[in-house]
């Protein structure tokens, strides 16, 4: 044991001496650890909200009657079902405004409520007394989830709180009539939640009521997990590239100090500790740095996920409706796993060391130069391996199917690129020293090959930074150029509004028909069905030029227009052309229907298939079709005095809304979307200037033995220091450059691969050379930056140091 | 004390099995100290290596008392060495990250017999009271091999390998190394073999072998 203590000293000493080596490490591992875990929290947040709001009166688990397009009826419908013997107990559901909250109210009648639809805590029984006591008579009490109820505490206008931990954190549970009071919808409901194991009731639906009620088997809180899913595998995607950023920087802090160890490495084998004992304290050193490292990362990993939670939560309500609270609240298992993760990096990246350490004879310094002849046998053997993972890529994104494939092509693509950097860095520098002139060129370029080895782990780390920056930035501004053409295109009329009623439609509508201030009346109609298992919205719109001028479409035939209008053809939206295989001219069946697909336009940001067709045709395919949005055109200049005419005239609250708000969200709504993916681009980013930074300053001190001959022949201090900087400065230069081809296939592959496979709609590739001009810069400055510290020492270094390299026997 | 029979070793060179050591057969009593000398490339530091376990031999046999060297694993010859050999090198290897006194401390400490008293002793024999809080960078070489031979004697080894000891310093330096060393070889009654270029520093020792292509002359 004592043996064992005597030898982890002397191997800890070395750290005494190499402080910036141990930061490296260090920093590597927990700057790994802190991204990893912190997407990793991200998605666990977002999973245990969807599996809350999943679980919200039974979920999946409790079928439901409602009306198409979740039109709220009246409260007598479920007298009139319980009297037919139908086991129904009503739901109102509506979204409430708290000052920047916005909070789900949930309205239950708990005498009725099924058994399956209980929350935890409730007894067996028809109802819990205590559990309900003031929530169906005053104060009404409601149900939230503990942190809701802390939030909430002295919030205005609401009733009494009581934590129940099973709901989601947006959720306010409460009686059915304080619900309807509170949403301002007195006698309505939303729909009428059904006992799962009920039997057939005697009197058939149809009979018990007039109301197309639907009978619907599962929540559509259900499907989020599904949807979202490519949302959360671009963020695992980003943070699994920074854990392997980082983790570089630990492969190369671990090779670096293994290199600088070896002479006492070989010195305690001859003093006889042997090659078990050696690689076990090692083990031991490794174990203890990781875990200090995890338990740091871990921490840093919280207050980024803290940090980037408001944008992800804003992300997921934007792109899915899905309620994710803005702040963290993580489980001990997600500690752990940080710091396993940690500690099994670290062994990952010591891994290789490990083994040399075990199998290095005590002898090894005889063997040094074998072993760099080795390294360059291992240069050619990394060629021909990225070259196996380039054809892989390829392989994948061209021909497998589905999102893991993409991702898994996108992997191997940035994998065998990152390899392959270092042969053509070889390769550039031979090039660079064939054409050199003149003794320092010369030596130069011949240096810079000698160095790469050194620093091609920092320059692999920056080329990954930079191929998926241009890669992500190239797929994202491409996306807002076409996402901000399309709305201009889509969102024509200057006017939106949904009337509450039938009747308030008819009312708005006679009125809208009598103002010459209003060209035109643009009404919808929705209806959802099934196409091939899929659930598909139907929107029936009125023909007018307005749509004919200036519909965007993907695909269209010449005479499109003109065959919807008479109810022979439909357009169908990308997404489920993309799913059900559709093209133009092919013929498909709606409900019974037969029709046409005369064109297929882009509807980003719908997770959802959809079928636009004439709206007569679809009031008579879909007698149920529900009223939808309609789009008023106004005569130029005059839309702000229609939008005040109509608000003064009519209840229509949020539901009346001009173009130039409704494109503002949506443009809002895509910059947050994107947020998230911004800041970590710039961490990634950051990690790979951390990785050059530290490999400069730890290959700085093993420089001497080159330098010193130099400065001996008549080159400066300063000289020095200058070339050492513009070499740091070239490498970067040639990485950033090889960086843009990598970065474009990377785009490539999202734009054309894995935004059809996540969402099934193709974006048109654009290039953005401005966008590659400033990462080029930046890189260039991030190298200059990261070496400016290393060749200040140099520029400063007392001639003394340089001098013993010359009498320093080791 | 050391008893060599038929030591064979040979390295695999692109040209075919580089022959060092050619049935070498060599006999040291114990508290006996020997020089090995012999033109570069004769197999003398081969032969060393050999003898600490450093290198396994492809023939032959390596009796250091009535331990077969040859026929330990890898873990047995680290033992050997802890236990009982002591090492000298050219370039000193010292650890450079401990102090001079962790420096001499260390050997004995994972021998499990460091003896702080006979620690003290050796320091002011060799000159480092000093110097004991001074990292070795901060010695001059002569100083340094000082160090390397103080951690040796600090474990109180039965056998001492000194392989060019005094190869890096000058002749003054290397002549006050030489003579501390024989004293405590002499004080201690262990056995010592160096092996050495300088006829004069072999003439120090009780004995004078040299190799010639592999074999003694």
């Amino acid at each position: 044991m004592s043996r064992i203590w005597h030898a982890l000293t002397a191997l800890l000493s070395h750290w005494r001496r190499k402080p910036l080596q141990l930061t490296a490490l260090l920093g590597g591992l927990m700057i790994a650890t802190a991204l990893w875990s912190g997407v990793q929290a991200l998605n666990a947040q977002a999973r245990e909200s969807y599996d809350r709001a999943a679980r919200t009166l039974g979920g999946d688990a409790v079928p439901s009657l409602a009306l198409p397009g979740g039109i709220e009826f009246d409260e007598s419908v479920f007298v009139a079902l319980r009297r037919a013997g139908w086991p129904v107990s009503p739901v109102l559901e509506g979204t409430i405004r708290l000052g920047e909250t916005r909070m789900r109210i949930l309205g239950i009648e708990p005498l009725t409520l099924p058994a399956a639809a209980r929350m935890t805590g409730e007894t067996s029984g028809p109802v819990d007394g205590a559990l309900f006591e003031g929530f169906m008579a005053p104060p009404w009490r409601a149900f939230a989830h503990p942190d809701t109820v802390a939030a909430l505490a002295g919030e205005e206008g609401l009733p009494p709180l009581t934590a129940q931990r099973d709901l989601a954190p947006t959720l306010l549970m409460m009686d059915i009539g304080a619900a309807q009071a509170m949403l301002d919808s007195p006698g309505r409901i939303s729909r009428l939640l059904l006992d799962p194991g009920m039997s057939a009731p005697a009197t058939p639906l149809a009979q018990a009521t007039d109301l197309p009620l639907e009978w619907r088997e599962t929540d559509t809180q259900g499907d989020l997990d599904r949807l979202t899913k490519s949302f959360h595998l671009n963020l695992t995607a980003f943070g699994l590239l920074a854990f392997l950023v980082g983790l570089f920087i630990v492969y190369s802090a671990i090779a670096l100090a293994f290199e600088q160890r070896l002479p006492m490495l070989r010195t305690l084998r001859a003093l006889g500790i042997s090659a078990r004992m050696l690689t076990g304290v090692l083990l031991v050193e490794l174990l203890t740095l990781s875990l200090l490292a995890g338990i740091a990362g871990v921490v840093g990993g919280y207050v980024i996920a803290a940090a980037l939670m408001p944008d992800v939560a804003a992300s997921l309500d934007g792109l899915y409706g899905a309620d994710v609270p803005g702040t963290l609240s993580l489980e001990l298992s997600w500690w752990l796993a940080g710091i396993a993760i940690s500690v099994l990096g670290a062994m990952g990246a010591a891994g290789y060391s490990l083994l040399k350490t075990y199998r290095m004879p005590p002898l090894a310094s005889a063997r040094r130069q074998a072993w760099r002849a080795a390294q360059r046998g291992w240069l050619r053997v990394q060629g021909a391996l990225a070259v196996l993972l380039l054809i892989a890529a390829a392989v994948l994104m061209l021909f497998a199917e589905g999102l893991v494939a993409g991702f898994a092509g996108l992997a191997a693509l940035l994998l065998g690129a990152a390899l392959l950097l270092p042969p053509a860095l070889a390769l550039i520098l031979r090039a660079g020293q064939g054409a050199a002139r003149g003794p320092i060129a010369q030596w130069f370029w011949a240096d810079a090959q000698q160095q790469l080895s050194g620093l091609s782990l920092a320059l692999m780390a920056l080329l990954l930074a930079l191929g998926a920056n241009i890669g992500v930035g190239t797929m994202v501004n491409g996306f807002r150029d076409t996402f901000t053409n399309w709305l201009d295109q889509r969102l024509v009329a200057e006017v939106y509004y949904n009337a509450r009623s039938d009747e308030d439609a008819a009312t708005i509508r006679a009125w809208a028909l009598a103002q010459d201030d209003i060209t035109a009346l643009l009404p919808t109609l929705n209806a959802t069905t099934r196409m091939d298992g899929l659930p598909v919205t139907v929107v029936g719109y009125t023909d007018h030029p307005t749509y004919r001028t200036s519909w965007p479409m993907v695909a269209i035939a010449p005479d499109a227009f003109d065959r919807v209008a008479t109810g022979e053809a439909v357009f169908a939206s990308e997404q489920l052309a993309t799913r059900l295989s559709l093209s133009v001219g092919q013929t498909i069946e709606i409900d019974g229907w037969t029709a046409t697909v005369a064109g297929i336009y882009p509807d980003y940001g719908n997770p959802k298939g959809q079928i636009s067709a004439e709206i007569t045709t679809i009031a008579k395919v879909f007698p149920t079709a529900r009223r939808g949005g309609t789009g008023l055109r106004v005569a130029e200049g005059r839309t702000q005095a229609v939008i005040s005419a109509m608000r003064e005239r009519f209840d229509l609250g949020d539901n009346l809304i001009d173009q130039a708000a409704l494109k503002g969200y949506s443009k809002g709504v895509f910059e947050d979307t994107f947020a998230v993916t911004a800041a970590l681009n710039v961490l990634t980013m950051g990690v790979a200037g951390f990785a050059l930074f530290m490999s400069l300053l730890t290959l700085s001190e093993m420089r001497l033995p080159q330098l010193a001959p130099l400065w001996a022949a008549g080159v400066t201090r300063r000289g020095l220091a200058g070339l050492e900087l513009l070499k740091t400065l070239a490498m970067a230069l040639f990485t950033a450059l090889l960086a843009i081809p990598l970065g474009l296939a990377v785009a490539w592959c999202l734009v054309a691969v894995v935004n059809v496979q996540a969402f099934g709609w193709r974006l048109p590739f654009h290039l953005f050379p401005g966008q590659w001009a400033a990462l080029v810069a930046l890189a260039v400055l991030t190298a200059g930056l990261a070496a400016l510290w290393p060749i200040n020492s140099l520029r400063r270094m007392p001639p003394v140091r340089l001098v013993r390299v010359f009498t320093d026997e080791r | 004390m050391l008893t060599i029979r038929t030591l064979a070793k040979a390295y695999p060179t692109p040209q075919g099995p580089l022959a060092v050591l050619r049935g070498l057969d060599l006999d040291v009593g114990a508290g006996q100290s020997l020089s090995l000398m012999g033109e570069s490339g004769s197999g003398k530091s081969t032969l060393l290596h050999l003898v600490a376990g450093l290198d396994s031999a492809d023939g032959g046999s390596i009796h250091v008392g009535e331990t077969d060297i040859t026929r330990l694993d890898d873990a047995g010859r680290a033992a050997l060495r802890r236990q009982r050999i002591g090492l000298v090198f050219q370039q000193f290897n010292l650890i450079p990250s401990l102090t001079v006194a962790a420096n001499l401390a260390f050997q004995a400490r994972i021998a499990g017999r460091h003896d702080p008293a006979w620690q003290n002793t050796l320091a002011d024999r060799l000159g480092l009271t000093d110097l004991q809080d001074r990292y070795p960078e901060q010695l001059s070489g002569g100083q340094q091999q000082r160090v390397a031979i103080g951690r040796t004697f600090a474990m109180r080894p039965d056998l001492i390998l000194a392989d060019e000891p005094t190869g890096n310093l000058d002749e003054e330096s290397g002549d006050a190394v030489m003579h501390l060393a024989l004293n405590l070889v002499a004080q201690t009654g262990c056995t010592f073999l160096m092996v050495t270029h300088s006829a004069r520093l072999a003439g120090m020792l009780d004995r004078q072998v040299t190799l010639v292509q592999g074999r003694l002359a």
